[in-house]
């Protein structure tokens, strides 16, 4: 008894780094529990709400505001998971099970997400979705398909009319969405089908695409049919005199299971077939894109004038709003960080007392860190499913390297006779490490969590597209909408809440790193001239 | 009390000790003196168990010095090196008593010791509170030296101890040394390079050259009836600055 408590009052004045850094952890772990009951709290009620996702251009964030007003409207709870970025992540997150159900265009359903399987008949594909438990609408009314669409002068300069005319103009700049630059459906079939010959091709965001035609730096992009910027931007789109660009009808996809889980509200999905034509799509996204109207009031004037429904909306204020992302994205970052600490500190110790595991640990933390962030978020959605866990599993990984490698060089510069003077002196393995070594690479280890905990703020923003909200979500809306303010809703916070936490780490410092390390050499020469106490004895 | 036997280390191909014998006397200083690369700093750190001879066997207190016993031993072992090896994130009071927290020594104890050894050394009370960083050269020595004798061990390891210091703070620190292990009456093996510091500690002398003990006997006899060529010739480059410090000692 008497033995402990002396143990205890003698560990007092010892270093703190092992204590500094626990308190840490902690701190940052509990950010996550906060910031996601936060989140979920607002979105819990029995039934189990509907999910309903959809993909991040405004068309798509417009019919999923309307599957949830409709929802709403039958009595029944829904949750909109807006702007999950594309195809990959939503078909992934119904097959899940994380969302219920989302818009699609049944041309990239046969061409891209079935593609390869004999779907040639409504029959062939209706077994094709049921084998995978998925259920499909009837159109809802209006086909957005692909067009090839050049600035109304310059189709009138060189007299194009149709696709096949390119041909003649292999100078032309073509700038496409970097999904239809890749999809089979789109630029390779495309060029082979219409041989052509241009080979300045750009891939870019497709609402960058408008912004590129209108600065002159594209002749030649591809447009949706329902764009409402074609007309804004006094684009002509060109005729596809080859039939290249199949039927992309509007269509609900769902799982099977709703008809059973939710009867009333896929019933009152379904009331959307037929319901929307070409014009009134185009009118709705122009009201959002060009107009600055909501979504969901977009949405529920469809509701009110198509289908007689009276619904009321109800926006956020900008400033629960604003605490709301903060919460997410600080939990994303705050969890991840922790984590990623609880780990790459024993893994940096780890590489530097066995330099061939150092090798791997630090290849393959590096290694890690090259995939890019959005590639690693679709990797992580078949395990994790979408949105909080996946992002932070991702922020995790990549939060790894910059601290195992930190930690590792802390303790690889500690001088060899500094460490061989703790072993002589008896100190255990254990106790060198917690005592010596650990608080000696104080300093480097924190920069590495300060930088791992910078790079994860910028990371984070990018986990609005797999459903984790926080700062991205503006961004993702305001490169969408092309709305310089709302990006900067996103941006500004995220830089503020990096500077913010520069700055806490700054002040870490004074209990994590010990005081013997902080003063600067100078202070020596205090010393140093300080009358030399001892005079020889003779 | 320490004993070597039959030793042999190689450095990746090249002999650091070859067939090394030498028994350390107690309550005795024995200095370790030779050239660079003789292996004089390989026998101190194989005493301290820091590397494992080849061949050979190193003994402590009657018996063998292997992994099994090492922390023991070095409980009873003080060591010092050049620049002190104080741990620069630790105060003076943290370095010099961090083993004897490890140990559970009560806080009086710890206190009570600390005191002593700082009178020992002529270190003042206010310098426990201060880091590495704010001390001189000859402190940081005097700290060191605190730190190797805290446990009141059986065996003092000195590895050029004072050789990073000016000549007029290391003529001081040699005096003031000699005198603290005189009194204690501690076995020490000190390594030096520098003749005049070897014979103004040194019981014993112990001269090696290229793996091997050349010469190990009194300064007196190593002075005067050097045993190889050698011998007298590392006598007599040696000679004139130990003739100078051993007249101003006196």
């Amino acid at each position: 008894m008497r033995r402990g408590m002396l143990r205890r009052a003698s560990s007092r004045r010892l270093p703190a780094t092992g204590l500094g850094l626990a308190t840490l952890v902690a701190l940052l772990l509990a950010v996550g529990p906060v910031a996601w009951s936060a989140e979920s709290s607002a979105e819990e009620s029995t039934p189990r709400p509907v999910v309903i996702g959809s993909k991040k251009f405004t068309e798509s964030v417009i019919l999923g505001e309307t599957l949830r007003l409709l929802a709403r409207d039958a009595g029944h709870p829904a949750r909109h998971r807006a702007e999950l970025g594309g195809t990959r992540i939503l078909w992934g997150a119904l097959l899940s099970g994380e969302i219920d159900i989302y818009p699609e265009y049944s041309g990239t359903l046969v061409r891209e997400i079935l593609s390869g399987e004999d779907v040639s008949s409504p029959e062939l594909l209706e077994a094709a979705l049921a084998a995978r438990g998925v259920q499909s609408s009837a159109s809802l009314g209006f086909e957005n398909t692909y067009a090839i669409a050049v600035p109304e002068s310059l189709a009138e300069q060189l007299g194009l009319q149709r696709i096949s005319d390119l041909r003649e103009h292999p100078d032309l700049r073509f700038g496409f969405s970097s999904e239809f630059l890749d999809r089979a459906d789109g630029w390779p079939g495309l060029r082979q089908r219409y041989r052509l010959p241009q080979t300045r091709v750009q891939g870019l965001d497709h609402d960058l695409v408008y912004r590129g035609i209108d600065a002159g730096h594209l002749d030649v992009t591809v447009v949706y049919t329902t764009d409402a910027e074609i007309a804004r931007y006094g684009l002509r789109m060109l005729d596809d005199d080859l039939g290249y660009f199949e039927d992309y009808q509007a269509i609900l996809l769902y799982r099977a299971e709703l008809a059973e889980e939710a009867p009333d509200a896929l019933a009152a999905f379904r009331r959307l077939e037929g319901a929307i034509d070409a014009p009134t799509m185009a009118g709705m996204n122009g009201a959002v894109k060009l107009e600055g109207d909501s979504e969901q009031t977009v949405a529920a004037r469809l509701l009110s004038e198509g289908l007689g429904l009276e619904v009321t909306v109800s926006g956020q204020g900008f400033w629960s709003q604003l605490g709301q992302r903060t919460l997410e994205h600080l939990g994303l970052v705050g969890v991840s960080l922790g984590a990623a600490i609880l780990f790459a500190v024993p893994l940096g110790v780890l590489a530097a007392q066995n330099a061939r595991l150092g090798h791997l640990i630090l290849g393959i933390t590096g290694m890690i860190q090259t995939i890019p962030s959005l590639a690693l978020f679709v990797f992580l959605i078949p395990w994790l499913g979408i949105g909080w866990l996946p992002t932070v599993v991702a922020l995790f990984l990549y939060g790894l390297l910059p601290i195992v490698r930190n930690t590792h060089a802390g303790l690889m510069d500690i001088p060899v006779p500094i460490r061989e003077s703790a072993d002589v002196l008896g100190l255990t393995r254990g106790a060198r490490l917690r005592l010596i070594e650990l608080p000696l690479a104080a300093n480097t280890i924190l920069a590495g969590i300060k930088t791992s905990a910078v790079l994860n703020v910028g990371t984070a923003t990018v986990a609005a597209l797999i459903g984790a909200g926080g700062y991205g979500q503006p961004i993702l809306t305001g490169i969408r909408l092309d709305d310089t303010a709302l990006i900067m809703q996103g941006a500004v916070p995220a830089a503020l809440l990096a500077l913010g936490l520069q700055g806490l780490f700054e002040f870490a410092e004074r209990w994590v790193v010990p005081r013997g390390l902080r003063l600067k050499p100078t202070d020596g020469v205090r010393a140093d001239a300080d009358p030399d106490p001892k005079r020889p004895r003779s | 009390m320490l004993r070597f036997e039959g030793i042999f280390k190689d450095y990746g191909g090249t002999p650091a000790l070859a067939d090394v014998d030498l028994h350390v006397p107690e309550a005795q200083t024995t200095v370790l003196i030779g050239p660079s690369g003789c292996g004089k700093s390989t026998l101190l750190r194989l005493a301290a168990g820091l590397i494992r001879p080849d061949r050979g066997q190193v003994w402590f207190e009657g018996a063998p010095l292997d992994t099994g016993n090492l922390r023991p031993a070095r409980l009873r072992m003080g060591y010092m090196i050049q620049d002190g090896g104080l741990f620069p994130h630790l105060s003076v009071r943290d370095n010099v008593t961090l083993m004897a927290r490890q140990l559970d020594w009560p806080r009086e104890r710890r206190e009570q010791r600390l005191a002593e050894l700082a009178d020992l050394v002529q270190l003042p009370p206010a310098m426990l509170g201060r880091y590495p960083i704010e001390l001189s050269g000859g402190q940081r020595q005097r700290v060191a030296l605190m730190r190797a004798l805290m446990l009141d061990p059986d065996l003092l390891l000195l590895d050029e101890p004072l050789g990073a210091l000016d000549p007029m703070i290391r003529f001081e620190l040699q005096r003031e040394l000699k005198a603290i292990f005189a009194r204690l009456g501690k076995t020490v093996l000190m390594v030096t390079h520098d003749l005049a510091e070897a014979v103004f500690f040194g019981h014993r002398i112990v001269l090696l050259r290229a793996g091997r003990i050349v010469q190990q006997a009194e300064p007196r006899v190593i002075l005067d009836n050097p045993a190889e060529p050698f011998v007298a010739q590392f006598v007599a480059a040696q000679r004139e600055p130990q003739r100078v410090l051993l007249g101003a000692g006196r």
